[in-house]
């Protein structure tokens, strides 16, 4: 056996037969299958405020979260001590899900096939390692915001950082490491005239190394989208209120498959039934100009990662394929259970939460129409350029995603800019009412944050641009 | 083997003070949690866990004296190992020669330290009382309440039954040392009803910090299936200006948003509609709003801040006044006033600003008048998503309830959205209910807001 990332076992002093007991413990009542998850995070973050360094702070935390599933039942413990009576104690804790005579995890550990190339190696950065370039990124973004309008009053950047490693060892002989950088830049401003204030936010950055803010998204880059952002909002109007064609922009605005499509095609749910999906493979639930997949191979993008907190390799799954139902996304309970394939979804937000099916970067292919050509065929209804969050109801399907930024469309043009309004729509019928789909494709620039049952985890989206035939807009203006 | 926790937040603090820090202050929390869900009367997870964790905030003083202030650093970890804690302290004290002098940053000053004293009434141990078995027994009578109810509930994602027990002790070096511990317990259901081919689902649940106050796990289950059997058939309504009654769980929410819109982060920033707004009408005359921390058995009482400053009671809202926005030492020092005891520590970071138990004061009709009253409306159960802007105030959320017609819920709604501007809608609550019930830290009774827009069809 060769484990390719030495770590865990060189700092807390772990060894390979340790392993092999700590999963005999966990399968000692029984059980069909027990996993080790060891997870070891550092994360490391600098907020410039009122032209300020205000704040500085990194931190660690590690432990280990022991596994054990019987039928469809699971059982779970962790512990952030690492000594072995601890692990063992948690081991057999999780053990008391099952009851029967004792098993053997597979004492011959293989590696998972792995892959290891989706994002830089970035070894656990010492507390002053690369700080000086820290302190230029978030002063750059403030004066870049500034400097966009005299307008724009208050500026908040921050930069955070964090590593996270882990070693996930199974019973039925399955072991893998990942090594998953994360960085996001981050950009809040308030613009202020006669008229009031409005706010204006941008962020963006993936499974990448510090340099990417130096060549490929600058501070400048996200400090005047936010800046624009808060002017734009300074002079908006009401948003109407009701039933309208709705053209979505590129990228951010994928946030929309997140809610109405994504979380309903988690497996779990739909084993449960309780998804307003369930039983819809193989059907129609969008117009035909629709493919939508989750891939969670693409390189450096925040959703991305080389295995899944199961130690399964993360794959290009398709859920929507013009407008037919292809599938679930799905972990290894889900995938044992309904006799489907594992497609590497199984996430968890660390070693004190037990992995559940989670997306990892949504998004919809690119189709055929100009965007321009898009916005020309509406003659009355909005453009939404961009979104903050949303929310699903997976049981009756509803789901709500709120735009922060929008322009009313009014004989085939982009006119006035509006208030934050939601759109509220229902999951299975709702791409069924695309239209057109743009030929720019966009993926979000890394800022999404997916909730569920409590668990945080980082995911992508990504959308070209596609006009909705109608759907409802929650503002206040007569529509 | 115990450590003493109390004393290793004081030694962090003095090794810390001795790495050349001007002012430092250490937090430890220590948690044990349990947590069993039932589903169609099977046990689908266990979990029994705990952990703690450490962190750290130091102040040094500015270069050369001349700019005045502190610059601050923190930061924390799970490894309470020699080399841990001392990696913790070590990076502290080198992250703190990179912020920038900030003249509010420091410390509360020495005399704003305390403690309340006298039992709180936060900590019970019987929440753990019970063994595995009988928390299970819990959880499943609370999901098979629910699935018993009525024919039409067909599926469920379970019944749960959870407990919890923490405690956090807080140590700076102005001699401030505290601990306190807390208890929590709470049994939910979430039924799934069916009826022509649509689903629907609702939940309840029963917090409180004894077991002797949990609600029994038939009543639990019988209200979630009650809320999950009224939202069947629910269709969507065309788009009207309405009155709008909100029910309890959901007016919390409203009220949540005046305390976003009074944290003195939001107000010294001018990221808050209410910001510059004190001794101004902001809201009705009938709307008094209140942050107490001090309220024995209460979800948010503690009896010193995250700063080890007392906690209070504090008029926010008096007869639709603003009189008091919440603070912590660096807001009220950024807005030359005094904290209000509202200082949120988490492990790293700045504090930020946290509420005691923040509610909004009752009236005297009950929800069926309230109801009674209203011609044609909404009635809203549940909101989505989270579009408020509480820089403008604009208000545009998803929602789903019951149709009010000629004084009666009618029928059910949903795939609406509700929209307005608080700066309005708090001007515009015209009935308050006498249903005031905390069910976590911020509570509020049904209200009546009218003026708002309604959009469906």
């Amino acid at each position: 056996m060769t484990i390719p990332d030495q770590f865990f076992f060189e700092r807390y002093g772990l060894a390979a037969r340790d392993l092999e007991k700590y999963l005999a413990a966990a399968l000692s009542a029984g059980g069909d299958y027990a996993d080790l998850y060891f997870e070891h995070h550092y994360s490391s973050g600098i907020t410039l405020d009122e032209s300020l360094i205000k704040s500085a702070s990194q931190g660690i935390s590690a432990g280990c979260g022991v596994r054990v599933i019987s039928g469809e039942r699971t059982g779970y413990a962790y512990t952030d001590d690492l000594a072995p009576e601890r692990i063992l104690r948690a081991a057999r804790t999780a053990a008391m899900i099952a009851s029967g005579p004792a098993k053997q995890p597979i004492a011959d550990l293989k590696q998972s096939p792995l892959r290891s190339d989706l994002y830089p190696v970035v070894s656990s950065p010492a507390a002053d390692a690369g700080v000086a370039q820290k302190l230029e990124l978030v002063l750059r973004a403030d004066r870049a915001a500034r400097a966009y309008d005299p307008r724009i009053f208050q500026v908040r950047a921050s930069y955070a950082e964090e590593t996270r490693r882990i070693l996930v060892v199974g019973s039925d002989g399955s072991i893998a490491t990942d090594l998953q950088p994360l960085a996001r830049f981050n950009v809040f401003c308030i613009a202020k005239d006669e008229s009031g204030s409005a706010r204006g936010s941008a962020g963006g950055g993936g499974r990448v190394a510090q340099d990417y803010f130096l060549t490929e998204k600058t501070p400048e880059h996200f400090a005047k989208e936010a800046a624009r952002q808060a002017i734009i909002q300074l002079g908006a109007q009401d948003a109407p209120a009701g039933e309208m064609p709705v053209v979505l922009g590129p990228g951010w605005p994928g946030i929309l498959l997140h809610e109405a499509i994504g979380h309903g095609l988690e497996a779990d749910f739909n084993r449960k039934q309780t998804s307003a999906f369930t039983g819809l493979v193989g059907r129609r639930v969008a117009s035909e100009k629709c493919t939508v997949v989750d891939n969670g191979t693409l390189p450096s993008r925040r959703g991305s990662i080389n295995v899944d907190d199961e130690g399964s390799p993360t794959q290009n799954t398709v859920l929507i394929e013009n407008g037919i139902l292809k599938g679930y996304l799905a972990d290894k309970l889900s995938s044992k259970l309904m006799g489907i394939a594992d497609t590497g979804n199984g996430r968890r937000e660390s070693y004190e939460h037990i992995p559940m099916p989670r997306m990892t970067n949504t998004y919809m292919l690119a189709g055929d129409d100009a965007p321009e050509d898009i916005i020309r065929s509406v003659e009355r209804g909005i453009y939404a350029a961009n979104f903050g969050g949303g929310q699903v109801d997976i049981t009756n399907g509803k789901f709500v995603f709120s735009a922060s930024e929008a322009y009313l469309i009014e004989d085939g043009h982009v006119t006035a800019p509006l208030k934050n309004c939601t759109l509220i729509g229902n999951g299975p019928d709702v791409l069924t009412r695309v239209s057109m789909v743009g030929n720019d494709l966009k993926l979000d620039e890394g800022v999404g944050t997916c909730g569920k049952d409590g668990q945080s985890v980082p995911v992508g989206v990504g959308i070209p641009t596609i006009k909705v035939d109608w759907i409802t807009v929650g503002g206040t203006a007569k529509g | 083997m115990p450590i003493d926790l109390k004393q290793l937040a004081t030694d962090v603090v003095k090794r810390a003070m001795a790495g050349g820090a001007a002012a430092a202050e250490c937090v430890v929390r220590q948690g044990d949690e349990f947590s069993s869900v039932v589903r169609l009367g099977q046990v689908e997870t266990l979990k029994e866990s705990g952990g703690r964790s450490m962190g750290l905030r130091i102040f040094f003083h500015a270069n050369g004296g001349g700019e005045g202030g502190f610059r601050a650093a923190s930061t924390h970890t799970s490894d309470f190992s020699k080399e841990g804690v001392e990696q913790m302290i070590s990076g502290a004290l080198a992250l703190a020669k990179i912020t920038s002098a900030d003249p509010h940053s420091g410390l509360p000053a020495a005399g704003e330290f305390g403690q309340l004293s006298g039992d709180l009434a936060l900590y019970y141990d019987d929440v753990y009382s019970l063994p595995t078995e009988e928390r299970i027994a819990q959880a499943r009578r609370a999901e098979q309440a629910a699935m018993s109810a009525d024919p039409r509930i067909s599926n469920s994602e379970g019944g749960s039954f959870d407990a919890a027990t923490g405690n956090k002790i807080l140590a700076n070096s102005l001699g401030f040392v505290g601990e306190y511990r807390r208890s929590y317990c709470s049994l939910s259901a979430v039924p799934i009803a069916q009826q022509d081919g649509a689903m629907q689902r609702d939940f309840w649940y029963s917090v409180a910090r004894t077991l002797a106050k949990l609600d029994s796990p038939e009543s639990v289950g019988k209200t979630a299936a009650a809320r999950t059997l009224r939202r069947l058939g629910a269709r969507k309504v065309p788009t009207a200006r309405v009155p709008v009654v909100f029910e309890p769980m959901v007016a919390r929410s409203l009220i949540e948003n005046i305390f976003e819109a009074v944290n003195g982060d939001s107000i010294y920033r001018g990221a808050s509609f209410l910001a510059g707004r004190l001794g101004e009408q902001v809201a009705g005359e009938n709307v008094n709003v209140i942050d107490d921390g001090t309220i024995p058995g209460g979800f948010g009482t503690s009896p010193f801040d995250g700063e080890g400053v007392p906690t209070r009671r504090t008029v926010v809202i008096e007869r639709g006044v603003l009189k008091s926005y919440l603070l912590n030492t660096y807001t009220a020092r950024k807005l030359g006033l005094a904290t209000t005891g509202n200082a949120s520590r988490g492990l790293a970071g700045t504090p930020g600003i946290g509420v005691g138990n923040f509610f909004l004061e009752a009236g005297d009709k009950t929800a069926e008048a309230i109801i009674r009253e209203v011609p044609d409306g909404l009635y809203v159960t549940e909101f989505l998503g989270f579009g408020v802007n509480l820089v403008t105030g604009d208000f545009s959320r998803g929602a789903s309830g019951l149709w009010i017609r000629n004084g009666e819920l009618a029928f059910p709604v949903e795939e609406i959205t509700v929209a307005g501007n608080l700066r309005d809608m708090f001007r515009n609550i015209t009935a308050i209910g006498s249903d005031l019930e905390f069910r976590g830290a911020v509570a509020a009774p049904t209200i009546r807001i009218d003026g708002l827009t309604v959009a469906g069809e």
